[in-house]
């Protein structure tokens, strides 16, 4: 039976903007966003803090690698030291477990590992109040820095939001490619985050469904920040390869609205169920390249996408197929439950009044909202009001944010509660390593050298530098370790508990062994 | 805090209990009187000089 459970994960580029200052080196302020956050609570920040030793981001999914010399320089996730912008590469691990960084011109949070979507909702927002953190320690200096979770300027540029789940390594990657392009063609009008301006730069004036759509030139490719493709191939699992693959997910909008953030992360966990057990319906899109603009340009979510079989289905149509098949197949536990009655409360809604969704949905909330302004003050779309709302709805501060201020108005319902939000903001979430990873930096931060997704560093004293894989993500977790680390207080002691009983001392004592 | 920015600083926002019941969905036509008075509130935070904001609202690409 399906299930939304799944080692899933978000990561958040963070759009930055000095006041006044447009020409602030965005790489500068984006270590500066980092370190605000990091050094008041005694977080290390820097590059070498990351164990970089997993890290494949050439590895692709179909097979190959790129070479390194054919990549571009924003392919590398890990800069050479010697680059003189490598000083500006922030790196922490949070209390909870995500990863605060510098990535490319962006501070980035990669949420925790998670295992339910409703987890995914409380930690992608715990990501939020990390933002918000740093923007407030830096309102005070000479150079206040503001961030906004979206993902375009409307001038040409555009960051990711990116998802992460952990996928059947069995599974052909030929398959998830079929099985996902509809899906992901079809899947913004539940969670696409609306944007003023179609085309790369805005340059034709109107309203689209997603933030991201204008951005994609590709259906299946390894590169993320050029010929960004609908699914891409980076196959950098950041756990035992024989097992998982870890599908990267680029094509999704920053939600904000936690219903549309729930669907978004369980939809797609139920279809990748749905994929691994082969029973994902067999659609295939005629051109899905045009189709993913298509379905972002059309308000009325009426146009008919030409499949390859010469018929032809809405984007509503083709959700409604993927729903179907997973209700015939889900199980009956409540996340899974909980996540199907949203998703048929969207396709619902949409079918019959979209705006009935403005309490859900991000692209449908910000609409209404300049629909307002449009009629009360008789603007166009090119209206640069419109555009600064667009912008100004993903504001991280409460004040300012305009999504905050609906929510807080009660027009957009919400999920999480204020404690539980801060509560995952220094505390790991249940199922998965991300609870020992949290541990290390909290309570053997002194010991610990490095750490990353799959990988702890310690200095074990007498034992010397100890490397401690973490390559099954659902081990390490609190309720494996809570107690029987409850009394263990150095690193020794910590590799000694997990089992680590082969430790040899540095010295020169091989000689006696 | 730059000059082109109004603070209407609200210290409990995000705060409080969430909605009880979700709130009043907009049907059909957009009911303008219920949009009008969030457009009020927002009007008071908006960043005061739009056109600048925006020109000013350049980001280098990310992944």
């Amino acid at each position: 039976m399906l299930s939304v459970h799944r080692v899933m994960g978000s990561e958040t580029e963070f759009g930055l903007s000095q006041p006044g200052n447009p020409g602030a080196n965005p790489m500068r302020d984006s270590a500066r966003v980092v370190d605000a956050y990091a050094g008041p609570r005694g977080l290390r920040s820097s590059q070498n803090f990351w164990d970089f030793a997993t890290e494949s981001p050439l590895a692709d999914a179909r097979g190959f690698f790129m070479n390194v010399a054919d990549a571009d320089i924003s392919q590398l996730t890990h800069m050479p030291q010697e680059s003189v912008e490598a000083q500006y590469l922030a790196n922490v691990v949070t209390e909870n477990g995500a990863r605060y960084y510098v990535d490319h011109a962006h501070p980035e949070y990669s949420s925790p590992e998670v295992l339910t979507p409703r987890d995914l909702v409380t930690f992608d927002r715990a990501g939020d109040l990390v933002a918000l953190a740093s923007v407030r320690r830096l309102e005070g200096t000479e150079e206040p820095v503001n961030l906004y979770k979206n993902n375009t300027d409307s001038k040409g540029s555009s960051y990711g939001t990116h998802e992460n789940y952990l996928v059947d390594r069995a599974v052909d990657f030929d398959d998830l490619v079929a099985g996902l392009i509809p899906f992901f063609v079809s899947r913004q009008i539940l969670c696409g985050s609306g944007r003023v301006g179609i085309g790369r730069e805005g340059e034709t004036a109107g309203f689209q469904i997603s933030s991201r759509a204008d951005f994609f030139e590709a259906q299946v490719g390894l590169e993320t920040t050029l010929r960004r493709p609908i699914v891409n191939t980076r196959d950098e699992p950041h756990a035992d390869p024989a097992k998982y693959r870890r599908l990267h997910v680029i094509i999704g909008d920053a939600t904000m609205a936690e219903s549309a953030t729930l669907v978004r992360f369980g939809s797609t966990s139920l279809v990748l169920g749905l994929i691994e057990a082969g029973l994902v319906p067999k659609l295939e899109l005629d051109d899905p390249m045009q189709a993913l603009w298509d379905v972002s340009h059309d308000l009325s979510l009426s146009t008919k996408l030409p499949l390859s079989d010469g018929t032809s289905m809405t984007a509503l149509e083709i959700q409604n197929s993927y729903y179907s098949a997973c209700v015939e197949n889900a199980g009956d536990d409540a996340d899974t439950t909980e996540v199907l009655s949203e998703w048929k409360r969207f396709l619902d809604g949409l079918a019959t009044d979209p705006r009935s969704l403005s309490d859900s949905i991000d692209w449908i909330a910000k609409w209404v909202l300049l629909e307002g302004y449009r009629t009360r003050e008789n603007l166009d779309w090119d209206h640069p009001k419109l555009a600064l709302i667009d912008v100004q709805y993903h504001d991280v501060r409460p004040e300012k944010g305009l999504f905050y201020k609906l929510e807080k108005a009660g027009r957009i319902r919400r999920l999480t509660t204020d404690d539980e939000v801060e509560r995952a903001v220094v505390s790991a979430p249940d199922g998965t390593r991300a609870y020992l990873r949290s541990l290390a930096v909290t309570r053997f931060s002194d010991s610990l050298v490095a750490a990353s997704w799959d990988s702890l560093v310690l200095d074990a004293g007498e034992y010397g530098i100890v490397r401690l894989p973490m390559s099954e993500p659902l081990k390490g977790n609190r309720e494996l370790l809570e107690d029987r680390l409850a009394e263990v207080h150095d690193s020794q002691a910590l590799l000694q508990a997990l089992g680590v009983d082969r430790l040899k001392t540095t010295n020169d004592e091989r000689g006696a062994i | 805090m730059s000059s082109q920015e109004q603070v209407h600083r609200d210290h409990s926002a995000g705060g409080g209990e969430p909605p009880t019941e979700p709130p009043e969905a907009v049907q059909g036509q957009i009911n303008t009187q219920n949009v009008d008075s969030i457009l009020d509130e927002i009007d008071g935070v908006l960043e005061s000089n739009a056109e600048e904001f925006v020109r000013n609202f350049v980001q280098k690409g990310g992944q």
